[in-house]
């Protein structure tokens, strides 16, 4: 161990502000980027969830058609762009 | 019918000159960079310290950088007026590749704009007290790395040519690729006030130049036909 | 290889057997990141010239090799898309860039925030902030193109083509950097120039490294996955899928 009690690592020496810093930013960073990638994820799931109900429903209110109708794409359902 | 080498060599020449008689016709493109390389330089003292002394230290940097901004800025005229008027599309269908004569046309930018800086810069360096020794390889140095600027330049130009608002983009793009060469030419200049050797700056510098003489024309053609086609 | 080559133009088949190799980097990243976090900031021994600041390196190193080697995989994504139009590919380069900005920032502000008590200054024109710098310009370059046109075809081949140019130029810009900072700064002080590196110091950046590649690796198969569905949404075996997904 570097250190001898905990307050001595959290003072780092008397750098605790640039070690904890950096740190702190760099797992912040990571952090947010995983959340971000999981929100992603499920924001497109819900998108396709919410179109394949819509033609489910769509299909059971007009059971004469053979095909169900081709949904209008809507600004909701277009390609939504990758926002980097 | 012509052997196929003869009709690439024909195809160069006639967008070398058509390049060329174009050019010279938009007088305005042409002055346009070396009246904002001179702008530019008058702002630093201005920006700065009229003093010469503190001017000549920094001189070879704001000559480098005044004309690179310069050339940046020439881009535009490179490919635009051709793509809005449907010529562009022609160049892509010709049956000559592609790469050589964007080649062609990238020279002919280089000899109205590059070289055009490269010769002004001496008469700039003079204002920023440049000290002696070095005009010539400030002029040498610009030559040789205009011709780089140009290639790397073209293949940004190429990327934004069809979007609204590239010019931005295209300095962003750029200029990170613009700077192992702005080392070598403004560091040639340098070493010459210093009286160290220029030569191995120069030789990087034709290194440079070698490399993108290589490897530019097929990223030109390859993003001509993104713009166009997409 | 080119039955994997083949497989891989169905982004269907990729959506699946990424399904199984993302846990085993996730689970790798968290083990290896949580060791080499404990072993660096507690047990690894202080450095007798710059003293615990030198922990940075824990955090620094990694982010900056990651930022080199993020647009190096970017740019042979782009290739391959290029050259096999592999779609795939270019969706795995599209979530790459991001990553790649954002660990150059880390790089760039755990780079700065250590030049304080080393250096006495926020900021250092050194060859590697420098280059590290104008590798986020380059990041960022790609990234606007690919959003600047309107077909997302056309976006995709161009940001393969600039990123393909980028990492022509990168060795260069890198060179050319070391050997300008080296003229200007005859006295250079590395960040990681250290004679000799007890075993108890590199260890835990070894596996620090690793983490961050697995943390790399494992990202990049989550967000290639979400990349297929927004692209594939059309797709009958993405509206199953999503059926099934509570």
């Amino acid at each position: 161990m570097a250190f001898s009690s905990l307050n001595e690592f959290f003072a780092m020496g008397g750098h605790a502000v640039y070690v904890w810093a950096a740190w702190g930013v760099t797992a912040l960073l990571m952090l947010v980027i995983v959340w971000h990638a999981r929100q992603e994820r499920r924001q497109l799931l819900n998108v396709v969830k919410r179109r394949v109900r819509r033609e489910n429903a769509q299909r059971n209110a007009q059971p004469s058609h053979a095909q169900p109708l081709q949904e209008p794409v809507t600004s909701a359902q277009k390609d939504v762009r990758h926002d980097a | 019918m012509h052997a196929p080498q003869g009709g690439l060599v024909v195809a160069i020449k006639a967008t070398l000159k058509r390049d060329l008689t174009l050019m010279l016709r938009r007088r305005g493109e042409v002055l346009n960079p070396l009246v904002f390389f001179a702008l530019v330089i008058t702002l630093f003292p201005i920006g700065i310290s009229p003093d010469p002394e503190l001017l000549s230290t920094i001189a070879p940097g704001l000559l480098w950088v005044a004309a690179l901004l310069a050339a940046l800025l020439s881009l535009d005229s490179l490919f635009r007026s051709d793509y809005d008027d449907g010529s562009l599309e022609q160049l892509l269908l010709a049956p000559q590749p592609l790469a050589a004569l964007g080649l062609a046309k990238v020279a002919v930018h280089w000899l109205l704009t590059g070289l055009p800086l490269a010769l002004m810069a001496p008469l700039l360096g003079i204002m920023l007290s440049l000290p002696a020794g070095s005009y010539a390889v400030l002029a040498l140095s610009l030559a040789l790395g205009t011709a780089s600027l140009s290639l790397i330049g073209a293949i940004g130009a190429a990327l934004t040519v069809g979007l609204a608002r590239g010019g931005v983009l295209l300095s962003l793009l750029v200029l990170p690729l613009y700077i192992p060469v702005l080392i070598f030419g403004a560091g040639a200049v340098q070493a010459a006030i210093f009286g160290e050797g220029i030569a191995a700056h120069l030789a990087i510098l034709g290194a440079l130049l070698a490399l993108a003489l290589m490897l530019a024309p097929w990223a030109i053609a390859a993003s001509l036909r993104i713009s166009i086609n997409g | 290889m080119w039955a994997f080559i083949n497989k891989l133009r169905s982004p269907k088949w990729f959506y699946a057997i990424s399904a199984k190799l993302q846990p085993l980097f996730w689970v790798a990243a968290t083990l290896l990141l949580g060791v080499g976090t404990i072993w660096g900031l507690v047990f690894a021994p202080e450095d007798y010239q710059q003293g615990n600041s030198f922990r940075i390196i824990y955090v620094h190193v990694p982010a900056a090799f990651l930022a080199q080697s993020i647009f190096v995989s970017m740019a042979v994504s782009g290739l391959v898309f290029m050259v096999w139009k592999i779609k795939v590919a270019d969706m795995a380069a599209t979530v790459m860039a991001p990553l790649g900005a954002a660990m150059t920032f880390v790089a760039l502000f755990s780079g700065a925030v250590w030049g304080v008590p080393t250096w006495g200054t926020w900021w250092m024109w050194d060859a590697r902030l420098t280059s590290m710098l104008i590798l986020l310009f380059l990041y960022l370059g790609v990234i606007a193109l690919r959003g600047a046109f309107s077909s997302r075809d056309s976006g995709s081949r161009a940001a393969s083509v600039l990123a393909m140019v980028g990492v022509i130029n990168i060795p260069i810009i890198k060179y050319s950097v070391d050997w300008w900072y080296t003229l200007h700064q005859p006295a250079t002080f590395t960040i990681t120039g250290r004679a000799a590196m007890t075993m108890d110091m590199w260890a835990p950046l070894l596996i620090m490294v690793l983490g961050f590649y697995c943390f790399f690796i494992a990202l990049t198969l989550m967000r290639t996955r979400s990349e297929i569905l927004r692209r594939e949404a059309n797709k009958h075996w993405v509206r199953e899928l999503a059926e099934e997904t509570n």
